[in-house]
This record gives structure tokens, C-alpha cells and sequence, in this order.
């Protein structure tokens, strides 16, 4: 029987070394998805405060799906659904030819969708907690519609949508677990494997959960100084 | 001249919609959209098979009615749970909140599916303990794990649900209740608790659709719920409308329960709406 620590020590007795892989698996998945989530979620938000009807249902129709589809099956029909579709595009051009879809880009798309969708809510009651003399005012002194959303409204809108989009930060951490289901690498799926190998079960979900648990302390701490540093360039104003 | 023939001259003519980008952008939206629709619609009926939905309708049911069973059971023992949690995490002692916060920051900090796999195969290595005291029955079926490890997720998400309630209730609120003399108990349910519970429906309600959503990942750990007949489904025929069907019912589902929602909050703000 080894020791507890010498499992979890690095080395050739230890799962350490696997389970960073697999830490190092989900901190990427997280990254890559967040900048796909938000410009999708904020198109959608644009989408669904402008004035034009058929724009706004189309924002909503994809929200109406994607927040209430369950994560794990959005990711399975990202992932089998690309596959087949993908399959058949291939077998046009090339009969014989296969593919096999990325676990790790379907679990980004899956991901983004879901994040996106949360996302366009956030940024939407930002949206609407700015008052319109603010367009008025970027109007009145001559910027165009662009300029008037990126000089005047969007450094508003981030300081208000930063708690909320804080929070999914949060979220989308911890549904990164899900991926763990279509074999990528993850955290989980580590520790799963040493669990199985080793059968100390309690022991290695215990420190994958420890593991998501730091994560989450980390961020809210990397939260903390960019809410400060955005707060303070609003007192120096 | 009549009042409506006034309101008729005076009003200015709508201006002209025309087909400006974003309502452009708009229609052609709908139609990928309506088309996406219409493809999903089509391949339903195209692979419409009455023997395969004869041979499967009834597991979907099943499946359904397993997810309902869970979500509704662990809700209401997160719900019993997360009452006392919640008077601990407001509480002045130091020990008590502490002990809460630590419960509530470990279990809405770690994923749902962490959790589930920490109780349904890290429960086996303690098999002689949980042997002796008779409960190894009870954790060895994957169904009474999940709804162990949701009922104690959920607890912690309401718990929070109920302070931050209870917290949005003025102080005046208990004071004026304690100085017409009535006590602690009364006040929270006669004063408090009819206030703080509007404010929390929405969260609550929230809540319940997050656990259906959630409720999938217990296919992972082999329970036939609504996911796992699916997957059941996808592995036996390989026919991709498994999933389809399984989407559909989810949005159903969840609609249902927003819409119900809504028009739960309607009725109970009447009085607040002038």
C-alpha cells in the first residue's frame, strides 16, 4: 500500500505530473472560450436592444436555446452533430475520406455558445443602465455611431457588466469539467484515471475538487484587482 | 370637430421604414434561423421511423419522468438543508458562519460533476465504514448518490438565495415587528418571510432550471435520466435524432417552468404594481 503523499507527489510513483496536464488542459479550454464568448455575447446583446424587431427575435431566439439546453448536451451535439455534418462535407469531395472532430475545439464552441448566451443577458442590463443622454452627448459633439459606442458607452457598459461577467468567469471554469466527458484531458478526467488505476476514488476527486476550488479563489482574487483598477480610473475622473 | 378627429390630424404620419442594415441584418438572421428550423424538421420526418420511436418512446418517458424525480426531490432536501445554513451563515457567532461560508464556498466553487464523481465512486473506498453502519445499500445505487450530491449543491446555492432574501428586508422591518411585541418567530414568518420571498422567486426558480440542466450530467454516472436514455439511444442506433428529441424535451421543459415562473411573479406583485 503506498502512501497518500507519495501518490500525489511528482514522479514516476506520483499522479501530480498528470493531473498539471490536466490542469494546464483546462485553464486553456477556459482562456480560448472566454474571448469567443464574449465579442458572440455582445453581438447578441446588440442584437436584441436595437430598435429593428426581426433583430431583436433572432437575439432571442438564440438565447432561448442555448440557456435552456443543458451544457452536457450542447456539447454532445457540437460534438457528434460536427462530426456527422462535417463527415458528410468531406464524403462529397472525398468518398473514402474520414475526419474526427476535436474534442478540444468542440468543447470551445459548446462552451462559447453557453458563456455567449449568459453573456448578451449581462451586457444587455449594462445596455440599459445607460442612460441615453450618453448617446446624446457623443452625438451632440460630433462622433458618428461607432465612435459614439466605443468612446462614450462601451467604458461604461464594461465597469457595469464586470460583476456579472465576473461571475460567469466562475461558471464557465467549472463547466469546463463537462468536457472531461468527450476525452479531453481535463482536470477531472485525470484524476479520474488515477482514481480508477490507483482506487483511491475519494482521495483524487477530493484533489481535483481542491483543484477547481483554488482556481476559483485565484481568479476571484485576479477579479478583485481588475474591478479596483477599473473602479479607480472612475474616482480619478 | 370631435376629440378623435383632433388626435387624427394632429398625430404626425409613422415614418417610413425603410430597409436600413440592422434591418437587413435582422431578416436574414431569422432566415438562417427559420431554415435551421425547417433542416431540423425535415430531417425529423425524413428519418422517421414508427418502429424505432415504438421501441424508444417509452425509455424518453422514463427518462423525463427519472430527471423530474431527481431535480424535485434534491430541491426540496436542499431546500430543508439550506434553512439551517442559511441561519448559520447570518449568525454572529464566528465558528457557525465560518463553517457555513466554507460549506457554501466549497460547493459553489467546484464543479457539479466534481461533486457527483466525489460522492458516487469516492463513497466506494469507504465501503466497510458505510458497511457497518447500514447505509451501503443506500449509496450504491447511482440514482440515491445523485440525489445526495445535488440535494447538497443545491442547499448551498439556496442558502444564499435565502439570506440574500432575508437580507433585502429592511431593518426597520424587524424592529417595528419587535416593538407590537411580537417575537422572533413570528416576525420572520408573519413579516419578514412574506417579503423576502418575492424577492427570492426568481432565484429560485432560476435555481430549478439550473438543477434540470444540471440534472444531465447524472448520465455520466449511469442513471437512465432523460441524457442517459439518450445516449442509451445514440450508442444502440447511432441515429443522431436521439439527441434532437433529447433537446427538445429539455427546452420544453425549461420553458415551462420559466413561463410558469413568470406568471407565478405576476400574480404574487400585484400590489407592488400601480
Amino acid at each position: 500500500m503506498q502512501s497518500v503523499w507519495t501518490l500525489l507527489s511528482w514522479g514516476p510513483d506520483g499522479w501530480s505530473d498528470n493531473i498539471f496536464n490536466g490542469v494546464l488542459v483546462t485553464i486553456a479550454l477556459a482562456i480560448a472560450t472566454l474571448p469567443v464568448g464574449l465579442a458572440i455575447g455582445f453581438l447578441i446583446a446588440l442584437a436584441k436592444q436595437s430598435k429593428e424587431p426581426s433583430l431583436r427575435l433572432a437575439g432571442n431566439v438564440y438565447t432561448t436555446i442555448f440557456r435552456g439546453l443543458p451544457e452536457l448536451l450542447t456539447l454532445f451535439l457540437v460534438f457528434f452533430g460536427a462530426q456527422i455534418v462535417l463527415q458528410k462535407i468531406v464524403q462529397f469531395f472525398n468518398p473514402t475520406g474520414t475526419i474526427e472532430v476535436n474534442a478540444f475545439v468542440s468543447g470551445m464552441i459548446a462552451l462559447g455558445v453557453v458563456f455567449s448566451s449568459y453573456a448578451s443577458e449581462v451586457f444587455l442590463s449594462a445596455f440599459r443602465a445607460i442612460p441615453h443622454g450618453q448617446y446624446e452627448g457623443g452625438y451632440a459633439v460630433g462622433l458618428n455611431k461607432s465612435q459614439t459606442m466605443r468612446l462614450v458607452v462601451l467604458p461604461q457598459l464594461i465597469r457595469i457588466a464586470l460583476p456579472g461577467l465576473a461571475n460567469l468567469w466562475l461558471i464557465l471554469l467549472k463547466d469546463t469539467a463537462l468536457v472531461s466527458a468527450v476525452g479531453l484531458n481535463d482536470i477531472l478526467r485525470e484524476t479520474g484515471v488515477a482514481a480508477r488505476v490507483t482506487k483511491h476514488a475519494f482521495l483524487f476527486f477530493g484533489y481535483a475538487a481542491l483543484i477547481y476550488l483554488v482556481l476559483a479563489i485565484i481568479s476571484s482574487f485576479g477579479i478583485n484587482a481588475i474591478e479596483r483598477a477599473v473602479g479607480r480610473r472612475e474616482a480619478s475622473r | 370637430m370631435s376629440a378623435a378627429d383632433i388626435a387624427a390630424v394632429e398625430k404626425p404620419p409613422e415614418p417610413p421604414r425603410g430597409w436600413t442594415k440592422a434591418r437587413i441584418t435582422g431578416h436574414v438572421l431569422l432566415a438562417l434561423w427559420a431554415l435551421l428550423g425547417l433542416g431540423l424538421a425535415w430531417f425529423l420526418a425524413s428519418s422517421w421511423n414508427p418502429e424505432l420511436i415504438q421501441k424508444y418512446a417509452p425509455g424518453y418517458l422514463s427518462g423525463i419522468v427519472v430527471t423530474l424525480k431527481l431535480v424535485a426531490i434534491s430541491c426540496v432536501i436542499g431546500a430543508l438543508l439550506s434553512i439551517p445554513i442559511a441561519y448559520m451563515r447570518m449568525s454572529k457567532n464566528t465558528v457557525l458562519s465560518g463553517i457555513a461560508y466554507a460549506y457554501v464556498y466549497f460547493f459553489r466553487g467546484t464543479p457539479l460533476l466534481a461533486q457527483t464523481f466525489l460522492i458516487y465512486y469516492g463513497l466506494g473506498s469507504f465501503r466497510p465504514q458505510l458497511e457497518m453502519v447500514g447505509l451501503w445499500s443506500f449509496f450504491r445505487e447511482a440514482f440515491n448518490c445523485a440525489v445526495f450530491a445535488f440535494a447538497l449543491n443545491t442547499a448551498a446555492y439556496q442558502a444564499e438565495i435565502l439570506r440574500g432574501a432575508i437580507e433585502s428586508v429592511p431593518k426597520g422591518q424587524w424592529e417595528g415587528a419587535a416593538s407590537l411585541g411580537l417575537h422572533k418567530l413570528q416576525t420572520l414568518r408573519r413579516i419578514i418571510l412574506p417579503q423576502a420571498l418575492i424577492v427570492a422567486l426568481r432565484p429560485y426558480g432560476n435555481e430549478v432550471i439550473l438543477m434540470i440542466k444540471g440534472s444531465a450530467i447524472v448520465a455520466i454516472i449511469t442513471v437512465y435520466d432523460l441524457m442517459g436514455i439518450t445516449r442509451l439511444t445514440y450508442s444502440r442506433t447511432f441515429d443522431f435524432q436521439a439527441y434532437i428529441w433529447a433537446a427538445i424535451f429539455y427546452l420544453i421543459m425549461v420553458e415551462v417552468l420559466r413561463h410558469a415562473i413568470e406568471w407565478i411573479e405576476q400574480r404574487i406583485t400585484r400590489h407592488l404594481r400601480r
